[in-house]
């Protein structure tokens, strides 16, 4: 074992010194033929796997991908892993990011394009407890209140702007963990949530003076798409340049019409995702994978559009929102407007005929969110 | 014997400032004109060991196998990474330092650049590396290449120190028996050098399970006690003993990497005595 591990360092060692920087090429893409070979295709998710991706993790167990010719790796994501970079970079096929990161990586350069918005919804919440009688943005007035940065923050700062607060001086501004420790301690009077993560972490945590679970009761939501800040997340980025290859094009349609697929698979089998996404080892409990399932469900369904299809008024104010809402440094998402195809809709609506004539509701009209109960730790 | 009295009772000694702290210390912290001065002691902030020790033995989700075990695995996998990270750091350390030695063309031009790679932080060069896993080698042996970039320093710095160490006197006696460099390097100088490697492979050895925990999670390779440590803290605000618990693993990862190192002495410290003569 030793002298195994000691010869794959030096294997690694010496491929490093003798490629120096070099990358391999991404393998090149082939139209699947009538040999009936599997085209391999690379998805670079946002993050570890978590029902957030239960669409394309779904698409991948029930062979969604593989009807259409593909053979889709996941690829998690880490700390350092941005799904953009990775994709204009050709380390990836496909990557899944949200629309204002992506756009100011384009704006630096990146070649990439969003051809299906899969979340036509912000998940994102400002929390407060509430006896402290916040309910809106105004109210933050004098506040503390917390923000992740690195980006996440612009919907917050959009909120506040709009409500006619000056966030440089209106409210104190506090660098939030990615744990609610900070809110439930009462440090700050409002914290950063996504609806389907660290809000439902709020509600698995025991109240000390009770013993028991907090609950909805406890707290106060201010959702950022009631007061008109909300920017689009989740959506599917490909890479501008290949787009212009007939061979990706056709094969990035059917990478959507099967995700299309899974997303619509998920929304009617949200406890089977969920197993799913426990299977693929997620660390994160079962109730709180179900409360996300059933959370993200929420963010996409029903899509009056059909799912994936760029709403050009959402994305106006996105995009209006990345250019003129500042942060507490004073920089904006974007310098300009985005340039070039930033987002296309051509592809997702072949997909959405594709998946429609194969008899999948694309739109899930009649979706009904459950009630999830969550348990202490998600478990 | 005493050796192992003192680490227990080093042990001891933190579970009672732990302990003891959460009994005195005020569960809201001390703010001093806004600054906190003393950290929080509520059982969100500082779980008591017990409640850590117990989450140890409960299963990691319903129905999972229990923490301990998850913890056992982790630290497995990401030993097998430093192992392997340490080892292409060292020898990597060891080339420079000989090459260092053997030419001071090569030191003036290239010990600078030694240490401005140190002056690198890791956060700017792993998301780097991380982009070759899946390419040119697999996922688990970029972090392995995070973890030898930090351990090969202190091996290359050390042991040119050591390579030098011999008096002029042993260097000229060498040269009276008409012994060529490789002759000196191996008969004089490696053994010379042994007292100072061994201070600079525990260096190494520490910063190569730092690299690999660091790496694992920027890289977010999974089954290391890095991506552990980022997955537990996700659940600090409802399951905070959790967090500890993968803390506990990666430092007693530390410790075993430090052990194995210093048993690496055992053989090769014999010689030492006879460096002693050479170079007198």
């Amino acid at each position: 074992m030793r002298r195994f591990r000691i010869f794959t360092a030096i294997v690694a060692a010496s491929a490093l010194v003798l490629t120096g920087c070099g990358t391999a090429d991404s393998p090149k893409t082939a139209t699947p033929g009538a040999s009936g070979a599997l085209t391999p295709i690379k998805l670079q998710l946002q993050w570890f796997y978590q029902a957030q991706f239960a669409g394309y993790i779904a698409a991948v167990d029930q062979g969604f991908y593989q009807e259409q010719g593909l053979d889709v790796q996941l690829l998690e994501g880490g700390t350092d892993i941005v799904p953009q970079t990775a994709l204009a970079q050709g380390k990836a096929d496909y990557a899944i990011a949200w629309v204002p990161k992506a756009l100011a990586s384009r704006e630096q350069g990146a070649g990439i394009t969003d051809v299906g918005q899969i979340f036509g919804r912000s998940g994102t919440y400002q929390v407060a407890w509430k006896d402290s009688g916040i309910t809106s943005a105004a109210q933050l007035k004098g506040k503390k209140v917390g923000n992740w940065g690195f980006g996440n923050e612009f919907e917050l700062f959009a909120g506040m702007t709009k409500a006619g607060l000056d966030p440089g001086k209106d409210v104190t501004l506090t660098q939030q963990q990615f744990d609610m420790q900070a809110l439930l301690k009462r440090e700050i009077d409002a914290a950063q949530a996504m609806s389907y993560n660290e809000y439902a972490q709020l509600l698995e945590a025991k109240n000390p003076k009770t013993g028991k679970l907090y609950t909805a009761d406890d707290f106060s939501i201010i959702d950022w798409k009631k007061e008109g800040s909300a920017m689009l997340q989740d959506a599917v980025w490909a890479n501008t340049e290949k787009l212009s290859d007939p061979a990706y094009q056709q094969q990035t349609v059917k990478f959507l019409t099967a995700t299309i697929k899974g997303w619509a698979f998920c929304r009617d089998n949200a406890e089977k995702c969920r197993d799913l996404v426990v299977a693929k080892g997620s660390k994160l409990g079962k109730s709180h994978q179900l409360w996300q399932m059933n959370e993200v469900n929420k963010l996409i369904w029903p899509a009056t559009g059909g799912i994936g299809v760029v709403d050009e008024a959402a994305w106006k104010q996105t995009v209006d929102i990345s250019m003129t809402t500042k942060n507490q440094t004073g920089d904006t998402v974007l310098k300009k407007t985005p340039e070039g195809l930033a987002y296309t809709n051509d592809y997702i609506n072949q997909a959405i005929t594709a998946a429609k004539s194969a008899g999948v509701d694309v739109n899930g009209t009649s979706f009904a969110p459950a009630t999830v109960t969550l348990q202490e730790g998600g478990a | 014997m005493r050796r192992t009295f003192f680490v227990l009772l080093g042990v001891v000694i933190f579970a009672a400032l732990w302990e003891g702290y959460k009994l005195v210390g005020s569960p809201d912290g001390t703010v001093v004109f806004g600054v906190r001065v003393l950290p929080r002691a509520d059982d969100l902030s500082m779980p008591h060991l017990w409640t850590v020790f117990e989450r140890l033995g409960k299963p990691e989700l319903t129905g999972g196998r229990p923490v301990w075990i998850v913890i056992l695995h982790a630290c497995v996998f990401t030993f097998g990474i430093t192992a392997a990270g340490f080892v292409a750091g060292a020898l990597i350390g060891l080339l420079l330092a000989v090459l260092m030695q053997r030419f001071q063309l090569v030191e003036r031009g290239f010990l600078p650049y030694v240490i401005l790679s140190q002056t690198v932080p890791l956060v700017a060069l792993a998301p780097l590396v991380a982009g070759w896993g899946g390419t040119i080698m697999p996922a688990w042996a970029t972090v392995a290449v995070i973890a030898s970039y930090l351990s090969f320093f202190p091996v290359a710095v050390g042991m040119l120190r050591g390579l030098q160490s011999p008096s002029a006197s042993g260097v000229e006696l060498m040269r009276s028996y008409a012994a060529g460099w490789w002759r000196t390097l191996v008969k004089l100088r490696f053994p010379a050098a042994l007292p100072y490697l061994f201070p600079a492979l525990r260096l190494a050895g520490a910063a190569a399970v730092v690299g690999a925990v660091v790496g694992e999670i920027s890289t977010g390779t999974r089954g290391g006690i890095g991506r552990l440590v980022i997955e537990y803290s996700r659940e600090a605000t409802s399951d905070p003993a959790k967090v500890y618990t993968a803390m506990l693993g990666a430092a007693l990862l530390g410790l075993f990497v430090a052990g194995v190192v210093s048993l690496l002495e055992v053989p090769l410290m014999r010689h030492r005595r006879h460096v002693e003569v050479v170079t007198l």
